[in-house]
């Protein structure tokens, strides 16, 4: 790694720069001047900062002192392309940005022109944008991919220098980074010379990200250079310590409410964060109801209407507010005013997410931040406390960036149709140096392109209908025009759950519904599916009444009661990560680290060790009771709730083949039970089966694809693969498609095409995101390695007091599989009892 | 793909997986497949099969699977031979657009005139296919009127005494402890009945979906709703419990 002599920086800064360091009294930081040299020498980077260290202008400096050099162009002179691309995940992060970078231009008078664009910018400014293009380009992953699609990508994309990458570690996770990876090596084809800059908060992994910024060979791995900022002040982090009874299981926090007000009063503006909105909902609703000083505070979430969410942010940015309650739209970069506390409430699931949150207090970095986590239930207490141990060790925790999906190959490779017609095999070159998709095989890009032609079906009837042809001169052209129409209005890896407006409307006299009034945003549609006219929820701080719903609209009244129904679970949607599940296991293990936890969470593992055990940090415990007319198996794996879920499925498959008469079972983050009408601790006893037996690492085999077939998790994998290769469409020019048809269509589409076609590339790409993401396969496949011959069974008489938490999720959980025709029967019968009782009169 | 499982399924007990209705005095059963028999006249109703989606789709650019035509047409033989009927109707949408039968693969033109062999079929004209069949056997109609009933494709709201429709893919969601579950299903108040949709890559509209109001008496409706392995009975005021 090179060294930058302090003597020699200056001498990198033009005058002007040098001048507006000093006339701010500032100085030049180390990392700054590293990485302005190194990327002017010709490097690509990554660099490593946490919050507050001036990330930002130092990802710009490069780019901004080379504009500098260069000067404003002369009128008349030949067609200039853009010379910097900065591209975040979001589109509200680069207009803030714009706000942040026109400060230092100005003030300096640099010759640099900056310019968004976004999904919001208008259509004549996107126009002008193509034909006198600004130097320096602010914009998001999508657009790139709009912008590489067109015919005219080369002569914009000619001048390249430098592609910045802000947030790079929330982006590249996912499949919108694996969109951006492939146009990124398209970029690199139309401007050779161009370098990557990486902006990212401290990882686990930073190997990863550096090979996602350079192009890859076949061969040896390549990677980006690496710049490291130093860390800052460290956070002051406390678990609130209730004077309350916490509870023993459910997500609300309804019981440390008087206190997280307390803490509101006691700070100048505090972030309040959870993990879901319903939870954001009710935590809103619970401040309100205690707020005796009616201290401003407000809502923000993802399902909020636009209008009503930026009021907030104004409101927010200009400090007129207390306090926010917040879920995940809030994550990333955005400058909020002066926030001094953040208050975290349930658990914070993975660390490295934690640690985001708390850098959002205070954004300087020579202060410590303040934050105050508020667990739900007494599992959380624990999963707290490791969170806490981690962030001071500074372990971080991301997911990995993994293979590049098919879909989103499937969708780039349309695009690249609509650019120009290509080669098969240069295409193949070009996107194999993209660091996810490295490793694919030749064969099936080979299948993906055939996909995109005629859908790839081993039954050949489409081919007169096909979107992409391989015309005389062995190159790949679009069909028709309509097709890159439909490519452009289609584009994206987002895809949405299909969601209703919510519109508030009067009830008449008589129960007559009015028409139109607000609108206060979206709520997914299977949560309206569980409502009936009348019911009560929590919406938007709200307390609304479910009307009934009327085309793409759910409509609502003003509900006269401040008690909600609230009909739908939800819990943490967020999985406890590896790295804090390992932390929660041996905590428990070691009563030595009890400390810090509070006294009733002492006690009640206390209470277990005495009556049943501890799990062992590396052994699987399983306790086996009787309750009411049946019998009860509870494990705890710690590995997430994902996980549990997929040993669910399959645990009760096995019980059912071996004829314990298993009815169903339950999952948390920490634990897992299963009930069935057999006495289940007297058949491990006598090994019928064996537990051994029971979760032996074969089950992610035969048993694990014969669930599958039937998951109903496949099939809304299968709906996003589907959207996202391009094969149905969430909008067509003229007809916006509802998200209800998509979601029906999708689910049938699976399965004809699993039956006749299984090993279709699209059901390959389903599989893969299912294993990967959605069923945790992995995860559980290490877990049961890890427990081979470390199972410990204890038989109780009674519930044990590890047992409560899950034992009060019975019943909450959504009806999946083969239950859904129990509540189909449950439901005949009460005809048939009506027709019996009939009868009997 | 419950009903193309169920096609290849051995059934033991007929009685116990279907439902006994009458509709204006006349008496049918609600096979689990989704079709329709009179056993007096010896009459099958199916509705709404949707031939050729995925090709109708492929014609506009979505290239959905090629398969739909050939997973109906394996549930249709299915309960045709389940009930050997002497008459066989198709209550409209038998194609998904006007070109379907025309372009129809022979395969399938020879699956489907095998099926016809022996009977009378009659293909009522729908909202998708109004212009009838081409190259098909049987005979095609906007409506049938045969032993008391009437057979059409649009339920109409002025006659509903004894009238057999599609056309809007009935689907009944039952609700118990917070949970949904949503199956497409016969719909009947004993006067009128309105059919699910026999094509299997076809959706379902609820019955408390606004397209539906007027058309039956609700304290007497019913939804005979396809379950996994049988039709479960519920009444429209039990669907939400």
């Amino acid at each position: 790694m090179s060294t930058i002599d302090s003597t020699a920086g200056p001498s990198l800064l033009p005058a002007a720069f040098a001048a507006w360091f000093s006339a701010k009294g500032w100085q030049p930081r180390a990392h700054q001047m590293e990485l302005l040299a190194r990327a002017t020498a010709g490097e690509s980077l990554l660099l490593i900062a946490p919050t507050g260290a001036g990330k930002t202008l130092a990802g710009f400096l490069p780019a901004l002192t080379d504009l500098t050099r260069r000067g404003r162009l002369p009128p008349g002179s030949a067609f200039t392309g853009i010379h910097t691309l900065y591209i975040s995940p979001l589109k509200a992060l680069a207009v803030d940005i714009e706000r942040n970078l026109m400060k230092p231009v100005e003030e300096m008078g640099l010759p640099i022109t900056v310019e968004t664009r976004t999904g919001d910018t208008p259509q004549a400014k996107r126009q002008r944008q193509r034909l006198n293009p600004p130097d320096i380009l602010l914009t998001t992953p999508e657009q790139v991919a709009l912008l590489i699609a067109n015919g005219e990508a080369p002569r914009f994309f000619k001048d390249l220098k430098y592609v910045i990458f802000d947030e790079l570690h929330s982006l590249v996770t996912s499949k919108r980074g694996h969109l951006l990876s492939l146009g990124l090596a398209r970029l690199r084809r139309l401007a050779p010379g161009l370098r990557t800059i990486g902006l990212s908060a401290t990882v686990a992994e930073p190997m990863d990200l550096r090979r996602w910024l350079v192009a890859q060979r076949p061969g040896a791995a390549r990677h980006a250079g690496l710049v490291t900022a130093p860390g800052g002040a460290r956070p002051i982090i406390t678990i609130l310590k209730s004077k309350e009874r916490v509870p023993w299981s459910g997500h609300s926090a309804k019981y440390a409410m008087p206190e997280v007000y307390e803490a509101i009063r006691d700070h100048k503006t505090s972030l309040l964060f959870v993990n879901t909105r319903s939870q954001a909902e009710i935590l809103f609703q619970e401040l309100w109801n205690i707020n005796e000083d009616t201290l401003p505070i407000a809502l923000h979430h993802g399902s909020l209407d636009v209008g009503q969410r930026r009021k907030v942010e104004a409101a927010m940015a200009e400090n007129r507010l207390r306090a926010v309650v917040a879920t995940s739209t809030l994550d990333l970069g955005i400058d909020w005013g002066d926030v001094d506390l953040v208050i975290h409430v349930g658990a914070p699931k993975g660390a490295s997410r934690l640690a985001q949150r708390i850098g959002r207090a205070n954004h300087r970095m020579d202060e410590p931040s303040r934050a105050i986590l508020v667990p739900a239930n007494r599992f959380e207490v624990m999963e707290c406390q490791a969170a806490l141990d981690a962030n001071y060790l500074g372990a971080q925790d991301t997911p990995p960036v993994g293979d590049g999906a098919l879909d989103v190959l499937a969708q780039h490779v349309l695009g690249m149709a609509c650019a120009a017609p290509f080669d098969e095999d240069a295409l193949f070159a070009e996107i194999t140096a993209a660091a996810p998709y490295t490793g694919l095989p030749r064969e099936k890009f080979g299948r993906i392109v055939a996909f995109v032609a005629t859908g790839g079906y081993a039954l050949k009837t489409y081919e007169r209908y096909a979107r992409i042809r391989k015309t005389q001169d062995g190159l790949w052209r679009v069909s028709n025009p309509q097709v890159a129409q439909q490519y452009r209005l289609n584009l994206g890896t987002i895809v949405e759950m299909p969601m209703l407006n919510v519109r508030m409307v009067k009830r008449g006299a008589k129960g007559a519904i009015g028409r139109g009034g607000a609108s206060l945003g979206k709520v997914e549609e299977y949560f309206l599916e569980m409502l009936a006219p009348g019911d009560t929820f929590l919406f938007s701080g709200k307390v609304l009444r479910f009307e009934g719903i009327r085309e793409n609209e759910c409509l609502v009244s003003q509900a006269f009661s401040l008690d909600p129904k609230v009909p739908a679970y939800a819990g943490g949607k967020f999985p406890l990560s590896t790295y804090l599940a390992d932390q929660v296991r041996s905590m428990l293990d070691d009563p030595h680290r009890w400390g810090g936890l509070p006294e009733q969470v002492r006690d009640w593992l206390a209470l277990q060790r005495d009556v049943s055990a501890l799990p062992k940090r590396d052994e699987l415990l399983i306790e086996t009771f009787p309750r009411g007319s049946r019998h009860y198996m509870v494990a705890y794996p710690f590995e997430g709730r994902l996980a549990h879920q997929t040993l669910g499925m399959l645990l009760t498959r096995r019980l059912e083949r071996a004829g314990r008469r298993p009815l169903g079972f339950v999952a948390t983050d920490y634990s897992l039970a299963v009930w069935a009408l057999d006495d289940l601790g007297y058949s491990f006893a006598v090994e019928r089966p064996s537990l051994a037996s029971l979760f032996d690492e074969d089950m992610l085999g035969d048993d694990l694809e014969a669930w599958l077939d039937e998951s109903f998790m496949l099939k809304r994998t299968f709906r996003n693969c589907a959207v996202i290769a391009g094969l149905i469409e969430q909008r067509h020019p003229g007809k916006e498609k509802t998200g209800r048809q998509v979601t029906v269509s999708a689910d049938l589409i699976y399965d004809v095409l699993r039956s006749h076609e299984p090993d279709h590339i699209l059901l390959e790409a389903t599989r893969n995101d299912a294993a990967a993401g959605l069923l945790d396969i992995q995860r559980l496949g290490d877990m049961l390695a890890r427990i081979k011959g470390h199972i410990t069974h204890r038989r109780l008489d009674r519930i044990s007091p590890l047992a409560v938490p899950i034992m009060l999720e019975i019943g909450r959980e959504p009806v999946a599989g083969e239950a859904q025709d129990s509540l189909l029967a449950e439901a005949a019968e009460d005809l048939i009892a009506e027709a019996m009782g009939v009868a009997a009169i | 793909m419950q009903r193309l499982a169920l096609a290849s399924a051995k059934i033991e007990d007929f009685g116990a997986v279907s439902a006994r209705t009458v509709v204006a005095g006349v008496e049918a059963v609600c096979d689990p497949l989704g079709a329709l028999y009179l056993p007096e006249t010896r009459l099958l109703v199916v509705s709404d099969l949707h031939l050729e989606k995925g090709a109708a789709f492929a014609r506009r650019g979505m290239m959905l699977p090629p398969y739909d035509t050939l997973a109906t047409l394996k549930v249709l033989e299915a309960v045709i031979l389940r009930h050997d009927p002497a008459i066989v109707v198709s209550l409209g949408d038998n194609f998904h657009d006007r070109v379907g039968s025309a372009h129809l693969p022979d395969i399938f033109r020879a699956k489907i005139t095998d099926l016809a062999r022996g009977r009378d079929w009659i293909w009522i004209n729908g909202n998708h296919d109004p212009d009838g069949t081409v190259d098909l056997p049987g005979q095609s109609a906007d409506e049938l009127h045969y032993a008391g009933l009437a057979f059409r494709h649009e339920p109409s709201l002025l006659s509903p005494a004894g009238e057999i429709a599609g056309h809007l893919h009935p689907a009944a969601t039952v609700i118990r402890r917070e949970k949904a579950v949503r199956r497409p299903c016969f719909a009947t108040d004993g006067r009128r009945l309105l059919m699910p949709a026999f094509g299997l890559m076809t959706g379902g509209l609820d019955l408390r979906h606004r397209a539906m109001t007027g058309l039956f008496e609700r304290p007497s409706l019913v939804a005979h709703m396809l379950g996994r392995d049988r039709i479960y009975s519920v009444r429209f005021a039990n669907l939400i419990g």
